[in-house]
């Protein structure tokens, strides 16, 4: 069965089994997330891809789209919501932009420049969460996971492994390596997983490539996160 | 420990979803689940060992570092701080002599806080090694603290520490007249199944969960799923603070809900069956065991029951002190052996539940319900209570009342004949439904308990006006911020920051902005969070907000804006490492 959602006004196709972002992303309709990523188990956690289907809300990510479903993507009101979400991630961990190698290259840092965030608006936590620093190639800052779980859909579903995993309850959530130390150097990690490289924060990082792009020449700092994730993710729709 | 491991994972069958209560067999065996457990028991069920470090550390009752020998935790309900639980607590811990979150030295005890053990009616109340204990006194606690010193073991404590009472008060009609054991499933088979749905259709019976959806339409959706198995699951993890009714049905009426549960079975298609009991009340296990082995006995589980073809079975599984696994899909992810994390939906469970096989969730009362409908027809049930809330509901009374205890009513009783019969006066409002639900004033009690108005799963807390809004919607934002599963943005971060927002303002650090803001906090946490636990966990201070907007203005200071952090105490440290107490070593919060 195939048919037409509309989105803020526009009529769009969509496919038996499609999700509402997945429909968007193929008519190059942008709807903003993070722990989406076309090929992979939808998630719904990071709720920045809510949209209103039929007045009620809705992760456009996990939300199967349907004939006649009206869907409302962009509103000053559902643009505040998604600022507000996002500033929870920022003050939930350590996230310090400036110092940061991911920076100009960070969808967290993307997004928020998206939804003109420009400030933390909330009380910070100031968790202190350690690093993992323990393997050759490969760095873990907490500081930086916003439990999006995509390295640990990644690592099951492409990697056909199962390095890492999402512990703990509440704000006392953490990702945790599967090793007998709990370190990522007893791991069975390989810097070619596609794990490795899914991240879509600093908290995944490989070592020494840090600046090889320079801080103002990265893919945020020219583009806009809208322009990148639609061509990259319709590239991976087509696999 | 590998002979130890060995035991229980072959009576486990070396299956993972077994892996809960593997796990809590390890905790009561050495206190903790040790990292070498956890190496063997991934290699022998063939899981990461993150998902049995996952499960370890989402489940309250399950520990990575060891706990006491005797590892106590006090029920932090507001209804047990109506009794002074902060006080016993306190006098608990120094008897003891361990603080509250720690493990005395010598490993012997250990005490901490838990959310509602479900002893509300007979608070304060607590938990030892699992086990409830009630009505707790300074008398009781010394005697307790001796028991403990002695090593005595707690099988070997008497009784009484540990007796918990039904506390039945008003017998309605499904409490009045219980059924005959294998009536309802025979009324059943003698009617035809499909007849008996349409029966159920006709009763109106809804779910007495809380959110109310059709049982009958929920079964006949569930029966038309083709698929290799069907699953019957009761939902006993009633964690709502202040409710406690499904303790008292399943102590006196179990043999009622099991009936209900084959009967779902028989009208689903189901072999295998469920009971999810809360950790709670493990107190039950042993009790609920025997009359499945009963049962079994007289032909109304297991093989062919009755002759008539039908092939059932209960297994029952205990939760480990999560909140969230009363949510259905939460429960299900963690009658597999997983964290209780609410799923995305759809697909609901009713055609992708447990091992992704459809799955009928029914709370404890609804399948009480079933039972005695399939015996007096639809008809009968659909003449209690109102048009869009049928039959009758069953209610956990407690707070301030002369007579907390179950009372049950046709729904469209109103507030003010209940809180007569249960013996409340001088009453400030009164918390329908829980935390999640609504707090209404002395201005309400009109209104009506019923879907159309006031629904509720059975918590129903009384305050007099001795008491304070404000703390009671502490003690609720606090339960929420701990309880939440943290799988999503809004919730996890969002009840952690409405805890912050509002202790800022109870405590006096509030400007009227700071209310603008917990409000807004609230408006986003309720439309963003991915389940009900997020979508209601700002219900508290909503409801409160709404009726009692001068106790909040009262708090807040006059100022434009207030830091929520204490500017001169955090130099306090500065002020020691130099030697000063000096004017000069002191700040003024903000300029006058």
């Amino acid at each position: 069965m195939t048919g037409t959602i509309n989105i803020d006004g526009q009529n769009i196709p969509f496919e038996e089994g499609q999700t509402i972002i997945e429909a968007a992303t193929a008519a190059g309709v942008y709807i903003p997330h993070l722990c989406h990523q076309p090929g992979y188990t939808p998630h719904g956690s990071c709720k920045l891809c809510t949209v209103k289907v039929n007045g009620r809300n809705c992760s456009a990510c996990t939300f199967p789209a349907a004939d006649g479903q009206t869907v409302i993507n962009n509103s000053a009101e559902q643009e505040l919501d998604r600022r507000r979400i996002t500033q929870m991630l920022f003050v939930e961990g350590n996230h310090f932009c400036p110092s940061c190698e991911k920076s100009g290259n960070c969808q967290l840092q993307g997004v928020a420049y998206h939804l003109n965030m420009l400030d933390n608006h909330y009380p910070h936590f100031f968790e202190n969460r350690e690093m993992d620093a323990s393997h050759p190639d490969i760095l873990i800052d907490h500081n930086r996971c916003i439990f999006c779980n995509l390295c640990v859909r990644a690592s099951q579903q492409k990697d056909g492994k199962n390095v890492f995993g999402i512990a703990g309850r509440g704000i006392n959530k953490r990702l945790i390596v599967n090793s007998p130390s709990g370190q990522l150097k007893d791991s069975d990690i390989d810097i070619n997983d596609s794990a490795v490289h899914i991240c879509p924060t600093g908290a995944l990082l490989i070592k020494r490539t840090g600046y090889q792009v320079p801080i103002g020449q990265r893919i945020y700092d020219h583009k806009h996160i809208s322009e990148v994730a639609l061509a990259q993710e319709n590239d991976n729709g087509q696999d | 420990m590998k002979t130890f491991l060995t035991s229980i994972l072959t009576e486990a069958d070396y299956q993972p979803v077994r892996l809960l209560s593997l796990l809590r067999k390890i905790q009561s065996q050495y206190q903790h689940i040790p990292m070498e457990a956890i190496g063997i028991l991934a290699d022998a069920l063939h899981i990461p060992r993150t998902q049995i470090i996952g499960v370890v550390e989402f489940y309250s009752f399950l520990h990575l570092t060891p706990q006491g020998r005797y590892d106590i935790l006090i029920s932090d309900s507001i209804t047990d701080h109506m009794l002074d639980k902060e006080n016993l607590l306190g006098y608990l811990s120094s008897v003891l002599k361990v603080n509250v979150g720690e493990v005395r030295a010598d490993g012997l005890v250990s005490l901490n806080n838990t959310s509602c053990t479900g002893m509300c009616d007979q608070g304060p109340a607590g938990l030892v090694n699992g086990l409830p204990l009630t009505r707790l006194d300074r008398p009781r606690i010394d005697e307790i603290a001796a028991l403990i010193e002695q090593q005595q073991a707690v099988s070997d404590w008497p009784g009484y520490l540990f007796a918990v009472s039904d506390n039945i008060h008003k017998a309605g009609l499904l409490l009045n007249t219980p059924i005959e054991k294998g009536t309802a499933i025979k009324s059943a088979f003698n009617r035809g199944l499909p007849a008996t749905l349409q029966e159920l259709d006709r009763s109106g019976l809804r779910g007495r969960g809380g959110a109310g959806f059709n049982t009958a339409t929920k079964w006949r959706f569930c029966a038309e799923e083709t698929a290799a198995q069907h699953y019957v699951v009761c939902n006993a993890d009633e964690g709502e603070p202040g409710t406690f009714k499904d303790r008292v049905l399943l102590n006196s009426h179990a043999d009622q809900v099991f009936e209900g549960m084959t009967l779902a079975a028989a009208i689903i298609g189901a072999k295998q069956g469920f009971l999810y009991l809360r950790g709670e009340y493990l107190h039950l296990y042993d009790k609920l065991q025997a009359v499945l082995q009963q049962r079994r006995a007289d032909g109304l589980l297991g093989d062919n029951i009755l002759e008539l073809g039908l092939d059932f079975d209960i297994e029952i599984c205990l939760g480990a002190g999560a909140y969230i696994c009363g949510e259905e899909s939460a429960l299900i992810e963690s009658l597999e052996g997983k964290p209780g994390i609410p799923r995305n939906r759809p697909p609901y469970p009713v055609t992708s539940g447990y091992l992704n096989q459809p799955t009928v969730v029914n709370n404890v009362e609804t399948f009480l319900a079933a039972a005695k409908i399939a015996i007096q027809g639809g008809d009968w049930f659909a003449g209690f209570g109102t048009e869009k809330s049928a039959g009758s509901k069953i209610l956990s009374i407690c707070g301030d009342c002369a007579q907390p205890g179950i009372y049950e009513y046709p729904f469209g009783i109103s507030i003010e004949q209940i809180l007569a019969d249960c013996g409340a006066s001088d009453v400030l409002g009164v918390q329908i439904g829980g935390p999640s639900g609504t707090f209404i004033s002395n201005k309400e009690f009109k209104r009506q308990l019923a879907f159309e108005d006031l629904a509720t799963g059975g918590s129903f807390i009384v305050f007099n006006n001795s008491r304070n809004v404000l703390e009671i919607v502490q003690n609720f934002t606090h339960f929420f911020a701990h309880e939440s599963c943290g799988f999503c943005t809004p919730c996890r971060v969002g009840t952690s920051l409405l805890k912050k927002q509002l202790d800022k303002i109870v405590d006096g650090h509030g400007s009227s902005g700071d209310v603008v803001e917990l409000e807004s906090l609230c408006q986003l946490v309720k439309s963003h969070s991915h389940c009900g636990l997020g979508q209601t966990a700002a219900n508290p201070i909503l409801t409160t907000l709404q009726r009692y907007p001068d106790l909040y203005a009262k708090r807040l200071k006059t100022i434009r804006y207030e830091p929520g952090f204490d500017l001169d105490g955090a130099l306090e440290i500065a002020r020691r490492m130099a030697h000063r107490n000096d004017a000069g070593a002191h700040l003024s919060q903000v300029e006058d």
